[in-house]
């Protein structure tokens, strides 16, 4: 196996604290392998820092297989970089080529503000999930598994909804700061599903009351969140989620009146 | 060290196998409802095992604080499995049933494992499934809108729940979802980035932990009736595993410190289907599912140090070793056969790769056999990740894989009600030893998981506080202080490491003497060696590693110095554990203990029982206290692939 060796320059968004200022701070990095994880090139990175006597740049990252939603950051402007369908932890170096300058700032929203240099906190999506992203049943309250059929494109289509990682790319990509997909995802896994029925209008309802008094703003049909999603999660799902949120309205309206 | 052997008691109810539960529920005492609210529990982990606790507990009215080291309880290792989770439904009519599941598992561990656990393990794993599908998990279905099942890691029938390639993920979020509920509900009081730092012990009793707040660097205490760990495994102690970053031993092992006996530390399983380790400096391995095994052949070519390409290779020089030594079984052998057949291949100068550390796994067969097309369908997705990582083809180029650390079935010691020796200190999960004695099956960690989670300890953690008095210690109590002094100076010592090199230095070599010498296979003299070596590092970690910043912020070197420093203890315990152990059995191979054809040679006469270590200090040698294990049901036998 080859392995072309490159030259990088990487501008990092360094801050040391939440309410410290921050910039972007350039580095020259000499040969990283083509076969190394774009994660690992800040490994890299970080080594040679520590070694100097400066301090890591802080990024997130846990599973590193693109299946936890830990990690991510905008390169060059686009969330998770430039590949599509992935997690900046499967992005590999080999996309890239020696003397590259690369941009590297954490994900940005009023919603999620930055901790340390590429780390932000993303808890404002654990607060829309409380509001209503779960179903109503206790330990020990199910019937048996088979009491229910599902069809099997229901099943799929709930999955293909719940495939959502949580990672905040969808945010960080919108112009509005928008966590809609997100909150959509959630929503039609449930809607799909037959146990999601009794508690959907409400379930709508309060997740988008609560991604509102969040500070996540307004989605206009962009579209950029389901370009930048690393799990091509649709924006089919809004459509569905503002279907029952409309319904929901109404029979508000209903009842109020 | 003269080991002093003491029996620990394990507290499995009386009765018939299958009635043991049930006595067991029916005979422990109850709180009753209104009391439940006085009582406060812990919960350090929100992993399978740790959120599914959280939420049941939640509902029973306990009050409950959650601990994870992460950002939000939607993420832990957990999430990360892909095949899927076993239940004894026999749902595909195939001859399953829990005594079926029971059966396999403890056969699976090769007689290591305590029966009556693993029974109620086959038990409660039907009520997973329907838990599961009630909480809205996308379960695969077949077109009738029923459940879909595979057979997964050897066994022989199909018990195999999944959802597409992201089991662990789906099983997480539910439990996720049931945890959110609870802290919307506040019930569960949830602490996200909070990493346990220690036990609070009063006059021998698990009170509460101290903890820093990975954000503000705050070394905090908490105190509750009763503590449950369910902190995961410590694969990472070999550096390179298939397992998440953020994997670690701290928790178990500060616990430990405090009294708690760790069991089998030296029993870790190495799964066989991983990418290899390639010549740059890498951070994680990453697991291609087992399920590849079903269709992919694994091969080397017969002539050692043939460095020709697959595909120049022929048919006749090839060498389809488990075919050949394994035929009723053949590629399915199950993983710690595998694993240590394909070492033996690689020692033996056949391996293929650049660094002759990797064998074919080869669909150049199946496409032929059933089309390239089916082929798609079935492992698409795991075809497209291996590409990624390798850029290399496997439609047209065999795969290349190595067997790397996976699972560690060793971990804290508990009874039949999860409980450590240290009275309310639970554990669950892989953060416990109990049910996969010396080797873990396929699909079995996700149901331990819930199991525990679920349907185990809300009713063992009952019948615990139901005999203690609510509320004895609080944060303020003079050793709640203690605790908070102890971990601030063990911070301090660390951030004040001031020599010239990072902290992943010395977990690498840690990591590289623990894979030589602790490993696939082990012999007195390289565990002599190892034993040698893990002081010397950890005295150069002590004293040549640097931490930068401080303690009282969000400084990721500093939370993984330490969790390196518990590693450096671990790996010691580990050494001595399998030095202790002079059979081979399930994952541990030691090389004096093998049958003349190189197959792993238990001896039940001397080791038919569970090693607790106790720790008795720094520098002293552990002590060894042993639970005999008892075979009713299942009789030992040999486990014979052939
Ligand atoms: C790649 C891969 C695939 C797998 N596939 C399968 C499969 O198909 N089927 C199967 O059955 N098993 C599988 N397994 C095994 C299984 O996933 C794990 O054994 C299981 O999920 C462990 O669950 P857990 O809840 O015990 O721990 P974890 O999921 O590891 O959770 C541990 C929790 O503890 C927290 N924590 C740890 N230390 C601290 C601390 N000091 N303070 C605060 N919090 C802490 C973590 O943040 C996390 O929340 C797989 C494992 C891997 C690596
Ligand atoms: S680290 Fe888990 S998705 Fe990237």
């Amino acid at each position: 196996m080859s392995d072309q060796k490159m030259n990088l320059t990487l501008k990092i968004w360094r801050q040391s604290g939440p309410t410290a200022k921050g910039a972007l701070k350039t580095y020259e990095l000499k040969g990283v392998s083509e076969h190394q994880s774009f994660l690992e090139m800040i490994d890299q990175l970080n080594d040679e820092l520590v070694r100097k006597g400066e301090e890591q740049v802080a990024f997130e990252s846990d599973c590193r297989e693109g299946i936890c939603g830990a990690c991510g950051c905008m390169v060059n402007g686009q969330a998770h970089g430039p590949d599509k369908g992935i997690t900046l932890c499967q992005l590999h170096m080999r996309t890239f080529s020696d003397g590259d300058t690369i941009v590297i700032e954490p994900f940005r929203a009023k919603a999620f503000p930055v901790i340390r240099d590429l780390v932000v906190d993303r808890r404002a999506l654990d607060r829309i999930m409380m509001a209503g992203g779960y179903v109503t049943v206790r330990t020990g309250q199910a019937p048996d598994a088979h009491a229910v059929p599902i069809p099997q494109e229901k099943a799929e289509k709930a999955m293909d909804a719940a495939a959502c990682i949580g990672c905040g790319a969808c945010v960080a990509s919108c112009k509005n700061a928008s966590a809609m997909l997100f909150l959509s995802a959630k929503a039609s896994q449930y809607a799909h599903l037959p146990q999601g029925q009794p508690e959907r209008k409400d379930r709508a309802m309060r997740m988008i009351m609560t991604h509102d008094l969040l500070g996540f703003g307004n989605c206009t049909n962009e579209s950029e969140c389901q370009s930048a999603c690393p799990k091509e999660i649709s924006v089919k799902n809004i459509s569905l989620l503002n279907r029952d949120y409309a319904r929901a309205t109404v029979t508000l309206e209903n009842v109020s009146g | 060290m003269t080991p002093q052997e003491k029996t620990l008691q394990s507290n499995i109810p009386e009765g018939a196998i299958h009635e043991k539960w049930d006595k067991h529920r029916f005979n422990m005492k109850l709180v009753n409802p209104a009391n439940k609210r006085k009582y406060s529990v812990i919960i350090v982990g929100t992993g399978l095992a740790g959120a599914s606790a959280a939420a049941s507990m939640g509902e029973l009215g306990y009050r409950v604080k959650a601990f994870t080291l992460l950002d939000s309880p939607r993420r832990a290792h957990s999430i990360a499995a892909q095949g899927g989770i076993n239940a004894a439904k026999n749902y595909q009519n195939d001859g399953d049933s829990i005594y079926r599941l029971f059966y396999d598992t403890v056969k699976g561990g090769d007689f290591r494992a305590r029966e009556a656990n693993v029974y109620r393990l086959a038990q409660v794993s039907n009520e997973i499934i329907d838990q599961c599908v009630a909480q809205g998990v996308p379960f695969a279905r077949e077109y009738g809108g029923y459940l879909g099942n595979r057979s997964f890691g050897g066994a022989q029938v199909s018990r195999t729940f999944y959802a597409r390639g992201q089991t662990g993920q789906q099983l997480l979020l539910g439990a996720y979802s049931a945890l959110m509920r609870q802290v919307a509900a506040k019930t569960v009081e949830m602490h996200p980035r909070t990493e346990m730092l220690d036990v609070i012990v009063e006059d021998g009793v698990a009170r509460g932990i101290i903890t820093r707040n990975l954000v503000t660097g705050e070394i905090e205490a908490h105190t509750a009736d009763a503590v449950v760990l369910a902190t995961g495994g410590y694969a990472r102690l070999w550096y390179l595993s298939t397992n998440a970053m953020g994997c670690n031993v701290t928790a178990a092992w500060r616990a430990h410190r405090k009294g708690a006996f760790f069991a089998n530390p030296c029993m870790a399983q190495i799964h066989p289907t991983c990418i290899p380790v390639g010549l740059h400096k890498q951070s994680k391995l990453t697991l291609m599912s087992e399920s590849l095994r079903n269709d992919g052949r694994v091969w080397v070519p017969k002539k050692e140090g043939d460095k020709r390409p697959a595909n120049q290779i022929p048919e006749d020089e090839r060498d389809y070793y488990l075919e050949r030594r394994y035929p009723a079984f053949g590629n399915l052998v199950p993983r710690d056969v595998a694993s240590r057949a394909a070492q033996v291949v690689c020692n033996e100068g056949r391996g293929v790769g650049e660094t002759g550390q990797a064998v074919y796994l080869d669909f150049a067969e199946a496409i032929g056999r059933v089309g390239k097309a089916t082929i798609t369908a079935k492992y698409g997705n795991l075809f497209d990740m291996y590409q990624r990582i390798t850029d290399e083809d496997p439609y047209t180029v065999p795969m290349r894989i190595f067997p790397a650390l996976h699972y560690t079935m060793g971990g804290l010691w508990v009874d039949y009600n999860l409980m450590s020796n240290l009275p309310g200190l639970f554990v669950l999960g892989e953060a416990n030893f109990s049910d996969h004695g010396a080797n873990r099956l396929g699909a079995s960690a996700l149901m331990q998981g819930l199991a525990d989670g679920y349907f185990v300890i809300p009713y063992t953690i009952a019948g615990y506080l139901a005999g203690v008095k609510p509320g004895q210690v609080g944060p303020d109590a003079a050793v709640s202080k203690e605790g908070i002094k102890t971990s601030e100076a063990h911070f301090k010592t660390l951030v004040e490491m001031n020599g010239k090199a990072p902290v992943d230095d010395f977990h690498r070599e840690l990591g590289q003497v623990m894979w030589d010498h602790c490993g696939m296979a082990r012999n007195a003299e390289g565990l002599k060696k190892a034993k040698e070596m893990i002081p010397e590092i950890r005295e150069r970690f002590w004293k040549e590693s640097r931490v930068l910043g401080n303690g009282r912020e969000f400084n990721q070197a500093l939370e993984y110095a330490g969790r390196v420093a518990d590693f450096m203890e671990l790996g010691e315990l580990a050494v001595d554990d399998a030095l202790n152990r002079t059979e081979s059995c399930g994952c541990h191979f030691r090389e004096e203990s093998q049958t003349e054809e190189g197959e792993a040679k238990r001896d039940d006469e001397n080791f038919t029982y569970v090693a607790a270590w106790e720790w008795k200090g720094e520098g002293k040698p552990w002590e060894l206290h042993k639970e005999q294990l008892d075979f009713e049901e299942v009789k030992p036998s040999t486990r014979s692939y052939k």
